[in-house]
């Protein structure tokens, strides 16, 4: 398969799994019991406004909810294609502005701990396999099955109980006090840098912690072959040797489930800012789903599971490009 | 020689180790390597206390649902058995609760002066063993006027570690129940993927690769947010272990249709389908044996995925919700910084859930190293 073939291909698959996406959101919209609308007025009336009949009607229309069920997933979705994705009666805000205020620090998050993961585990995991059996790869083992065993939410807990009883620091937010609601300035984004190790290395340890794992296994399998010991026996340095061909090697295992953590990570990003109170999208979808805020809580989840797929998708095709077996693999 | 020489009983010769070793059966190789594996064996150990304690949780546990203000945040304790220099029948001092006029932060601290005896299979609240044996006798409890916490208490003053075994029954079956369904859901349709092939084939991996593609915590919080409020325990339990296996199967089905793809272009089942042997038999009596092994080690290391997927949503409080009691639900008390830094012992059920899912991943790892034939 020619290298384009292959990426329109996988453009092709990516809409379908889109669509998809976007009926499950709109599923998810509808799920709890009641519209939008009586949802709506009855929140307006306990606040004590009074909606008269036009108004209803103005807003029923708005919604397409005077359609039935297919018609309306038709009009959510021309409504989104023109960048309305509803209004959020809890904040009193459109749907979409409070979704662009918070998605990038969920993407910070999520790309940075994903580098964490590739940059900790690989530099482990070959130092495990190289000096199989000695301290250093009994402790590379300890921590990574505890740390497959321990999910991202105990993770944050524990950590945070942790700094708070030992060093008295209060581990959470993603911004100082003095910065809270401060545009963006040199100052803030240092401060961001900051904070950001904490839900980093929190989001990022259970993939760390498989990774070593299949980073070991995979250059033991790799250490053991013939080519290894020839170059040995030709003199090629030790470290050269390393890099040159088992570790690439090794690596491919790793590249080709890039596509597995992603999702992953943004699970784990989404309940690790829920319990360290992070500005992103986590918590956000979290109070929408308690108050029944239902076009914001579909809006996040449809955001996420979208850059999700392409994310995966650019990855997928990076792979590729670098790596033409990927083209001819399946069908 | 010495071989030939080995006595014979019943007409049989009595095989050597290195015969035995030829003459077992595939399932005698994986269960002689999977007894070596010794990581295996401390998590098999640790499974069957984990579940011995939850079908035995009514005996176990001292109290049932203890409700009492004076015991509210007790620490854990334990019991002695020396006094004055010589051993003892097991006992428990009195505890003396004392506020901090500023802080109305509760101490208890350990009155010498009050000894209540531990009493053992005594009679307290009923119970229905194994769901249907009705009793009243527990392993243990305290005289008149003790109490003894182990783990501590909660701020309802209940006994941290009667409702910690309480909740292992939830946690601890969830995995398996979840799994079941993700196993029925993966062999059926990764059979029918593998072994049709086709149009059926296609449709069937796209499905998989949407539903992996999904940020599961987020679409899982969307769906258990919908459960409605007024929806009873068992109903409850039952929509959320089906969320939680919606994508469980996934794995489970590209493994089953891996493996079927390899394996019908066998001989030997051309051989049966030359016979007539149904589609049917086919795929179970001829197909499923050749991977069966591969199946039970999917199916152990994906239980604790289910396990934390129940923790965490219940920690949110979007999963199961109280009265029922989950290693999640009692998270909940936890996820106030200051409550854990006073009370840590509240913690206790993170470290279960990670003991727990330690041991289903060193078991599964062991099951893989024993289903793999070419690691002897």
């Amino acid at each position: 398969m020619v290298l384009w073939q292959y990426i329109v291909r996988r453009l092709v698959l990516a809409t379908g799994v889109l669509l998809v996406i976007s009926v499950m959101s709109f599923v998810i919209i509808q799920l709890p019991p009641g519209d939008y609308l009586s949802t709506l007025i009855s929140s307006l009336r306990m606040r004590g406004a009074t909606l008269d009949q036009d108004a209803i009607k103005s807003l029923e229309q708005e919604y397409g909810l005077d359609k039935p069920m297919p018609m309306q997933y038709l009009w959510w979705m021309w409504q989104m294609g023109h960048g309305n994705f509803g209004q959020s009666f809890e904040w009193r805000r459109p749907v979409i502005d409070l979704i662009m205020e918070r998605l990038p620090l969920t993407i910070a998050i999520s790309v940075a701990s994903l580098l964490f993961v590739y940059m900790i585990a690989i530099p482990i995991g070959v130092f495990s396999a190289v000096k199989q059996y000695s301290i250093g790869d009994y402790l590379a083992t300890v921590f990574g099955f505890i740390g497959m065993a321990t999910p991202n939410f105990l993770l944050a807990l524990i950590l945070m109980w942790f700094m708070f009883s030992f060093f008295g620091v209060s581990v959470g937010g993603l911004f100082s006090q003095q910065y809270l609601n401060e545009p963006w300035s040199w100052g803030k984004f240092a401060d961001l840098l900051k904070h950001l190790p904490v839900p980093v290395i929190v989001v990022g340890m259970s993939g760390t912690a498989g990774l070593i794992r299949v980073m070991r296994g995979g250059m033991l399998d790799e250490l053991r072959r013939q080519y290894v010991a020839t170059a040995r026996a030709k003199g090629v340095s030790e470290s050269r040797l390393l890099l040159k061909y088992p570790l690439r090697v090794a690596l491919n295992p790793i590249i080709s489930t890039i596509g597995w953590q992603l999702p992953a990570i943004v699970s784990g990003e989404t309940i690790t800012s829920i319990v360290l109170g992070l500005p992103t999208t986590g918590p956000l979808l979290y109070r929408s789903l308690q108050s029944q805020d239902m076009y914001l809580a579909g809006g996040i989840v449809m955001f996420l599971s979208a850059l999700t797929v392409i994310g995966t998708l650019l990855s997928d095709i990076l792979l590729a490009v670098l790596d033409p077996r990927i083209r001819f693999e399946g069908k | 020689m010495s071989e030939l020489a080995s006595p014979m009983i019943g007409g049989r010769r009595k095989l050597t180790q290195a015969e035995k070793f030829y003459a077992a059966s595939q399932w005698q190789l994986i269960r002689w390597k999977f007894f070596r594996h010794k990581l295996a064996m401390v998590g098999m150990v640790i499974l069957v206390i984990l579940y011995l304690g939850a079908i035995f949780a009514p005996f176990i546990s001292p109290y049932a649902n203890l409700y009492k203000s004076e015991v509210v945040y007790s620490p854990p304790q334990g019991f002695n058995i020396i006094r004055d220099g010589k051993l003892v029948a097991p006992y428990v001092y009195g505890s003396k609760m004392e506020v901090d006029p500023d802080t109305y932060i509760r101490t208890y601290k350990p009155d010498p002066s009050k000894i209540y005896k531990l009493l053992f299979f005594t009679h307290g609240w009923e119970y229905n063993l194994f769901g249907f044996i009705p009793t009243d006798l527990h392993l243990f409890s305290v005289e008149k006027g003790g109490h003894l916490f182990l783990l501590g208490s909660d701020d309802l003053g209940h006994d941290l570690f009667s409702r910690v075994l309480q909740a292992s029954q939830i946690s601890l079956s969830i995995g398996l129940v979840g799994v079941f369904l993700s196993f029925v859901l993966g062999c059926i349709l990764g059979g029918l993927s593998g072994y049709y092939g086709g149009t059926l084939d296609t449709i069937i991996q796209r499905v998989i690769e949407f539903l992996i593609s999904l940020p599961t915590l987020p679409v899982w919080m969307a769906l258990s947010a919908a459960v409605p409020q007024e929806w009873d325990q068992i109903r409850v339990y039952i929509i959320i272990t089906v969320i939680l296996s919606l994508q469980g199967w996934c794995g489970l089905a590209r493994v089953v249709r891996g493996k079927l793809l390899e394996l019908r272009e066998e001989d030997y089942v051309v051989a049966a389908q030359v016979a007539g042997t149904s589609d049917w038999n086919i795929i179970t009596q001829h197909l499923l044996p050749g991977f069966a092994s591969y199946l039970i080690v999917s199916i152990t290391l994906s239980i604790p995925g289910m396990i934390l997927g129940e923790t965490a949503l219940s920690f949110i409080g979007l999963g199961l919700r109280p009265p029922t009691v989950s290693w999640g639900v009692l998270l909940q008390q936890a996820q106030n910084v200051r409550t854990i830094t006073i009370n840590p012992w509240l913690l206790t059920p993170a470290l279960i859930v990670i003991i727990t899912v330690l041991a289903f991943n060193f078991v599964g790892d062991g099951l893989r190293d024993a289903a793999d034939p070419y690691v002897i």
